[in-house]
């Protein structure tokens, strides 16, 4: 039997990658990494900036997310996002000049624990991809 | 009875109007198909996010502390209006249709007693809506400077609307934009976001999977979802307003360039008509001047 399974990745403007042959994805969940494989349960969870990672039979792909949501049900996995780009594809300045908006929002002072988590770790993800 | 100078300037001036409105209807053309491309692409993602918050709402037992988004504060009497229309005129019945649906809705809050407050997109909705409605528009939003239609633009719209909904400003929200059927056919839309309305038809489709595991608890992700939903909303429909309005401008100019051909035909014989007319005079007055010598 195999044990592949559907990915959908959309982005409001459109269907950013469709795929029907992945074997694992890691997404990055609000509560941490989650690796999904073929029958997981069915699962409703939201996601912190970070980097999906689609194994599929032919290639191994990566993308960073800022936010969304990811549904998991009748082995197809569907990501709704906001923010998405390939790694490959990614923008040196744009990354640079992301790095720089979230830091100036850490420097206030009117944001919640959660918040200052969310974007330590934003700024976390993002140097680590400015480096690769 | 126009001279022939003057029927000759009017059919120059109706060619010329012809003219443009031919080319009007071509760049219509052109931005209807990305348009319309646009707006199916942008699809999938209001299907996907609707179907997450339906088996949401299934699985929430919790009635009573479930997020006011969702099931409402309860009380009906402040009404919000968003009505989406276009930036620009000369697109048909495309602004109108949406503004009569919207004023419908708005004569039953007001003979119901209820406050109204509406916000217009758009600023075609706000200059046909501010001489009737003038004291009940709270904002006027125009995304003139933006060229395409883009998820920003509805997030800012969407922003806007949980704000007011933070301070109770509002209780229901409801927004109108045109549907887009096909070319020839827009349909003016009325559709309610706040409280969430479920689709009665897909109640009935198999309720026991609900069996979702959740991370974190539901109400977290409903309550960040939500806001979500309601920008998403926005976004579909101003995909669909403008798909419509392109459509819609393509068919009246299509229209107009029809109507001036005709125009045209009808000038021009009588012009020929005319001149026949003065040709013929003139040799009556000869002929009968050389009879009478």
């Amino acid at each position: 039997m195999s044990n592949l399974f559907n990915i959908d990745i959309v982005n409001p403007e459109q269907s950013f990658l469709s795929k029907d042959n992945v074997f694992e994805v890691v997404i990055p969940a609000v509560e941490g990494e989650i690796g999904i494989l073929k029958d997981h349960i069915p699962i409703i969870s939201f996601l912190k900036p970070g980097i999906i990672k689609v194994f599929s039979e032919t290639e191994e792909q990566s993308f960073y997310v800022e936010d969304g949501i990811v549904e998991f049900k009748d082995n197809t996995l569907s990501v709704l996002t906001s923010s998405i780009f390939d790694l490959k594809d990614a923008d040196k300045n744009f990354v640079s000049e992301s790095i720089s908006i979230a830091e100036a929002e850490l420097s206030k002072d009117n944001i919640d624990d959660q918040k200052r988590f969310l974007l330590n770790h934003k700024v976390e993800v993002l140097k680590s991809i400015s480096i690769n | 009875m126009p001279s022939l100078d003057d029927l000759r300037k009017r059919i120059t001036s109706v060619k010329s109007t012809q003219k443009i409105t031919k080319a009007m209807k071509m760049v219509a053309a052109a931005k209807l198909r990305k348009a319309q491309e646009n707006a199916e692409k942008g699809r999938p993602y209001s299907e996907k996010m609707n179907n997450v918050i339906l088996n949401l709402s299934k699985s929430i037992t919790d009635k009573e502390n479930a997020p006011k988004l969702l099931v409402g504060t309860g009380e009906e009497k402040v009404h919000l209006c968003i009505v989406l229309t276009a930036d620009r005129g000369l697109c048909g019945g495309f602004n109108t249709n949406i503004i009569k649906k919207a004023k419908s809705y708005f004569e039953k809050i007001i003979s119901e007693n209820k406050t109204l407050k509406i916000i217009t997109v758009g600023s075609k909705g706000y200059d046909q809506l501010k001489r009737q409605y003038k004291s009940y528009i709270v904002e006027n939003i125009s995304f003139k400077e933006s060229k395409n239609i883009n998820y920003f633009d509805a997030d800012k719209v969407g922003k806007i609307i949980i704000e007011k909904f933070e301070k109770n400003e509002f209780d229901v929200c409801a927004i109108f934009y045109n549907k887009f059927k096909n070319v020839i056919t827009q349909i003016p839309q009325e559709q309610q976001i706040v409280p969430l309305n479920e689709d009665k038809d897909d109640k009935d489709d198999s309720g026991n999977d609900n069996d979702y595991e959740f991370e974190p608890d539901e109400d977290e992700i409903l309550s960040n979802l939500l806001p979500k939903n309601i920008s998403t909303q926005i976004f579909k429909a101003m995909l669909e307003n403008s798909a419509s309005e392109q459509g819609s401008r393509m068919t009246a100019m299509d229209n107009a360039t029809r109507n001036a051909g005709e125009l045209v035909d009808r000038l021009t014989i009588e012009y020929n008509r005319s001149r026949q007319a003065a040709i013929t005079k003139e040799l009556i007055e000869i002929i009968s001047g050389a009879e009478s010598l």
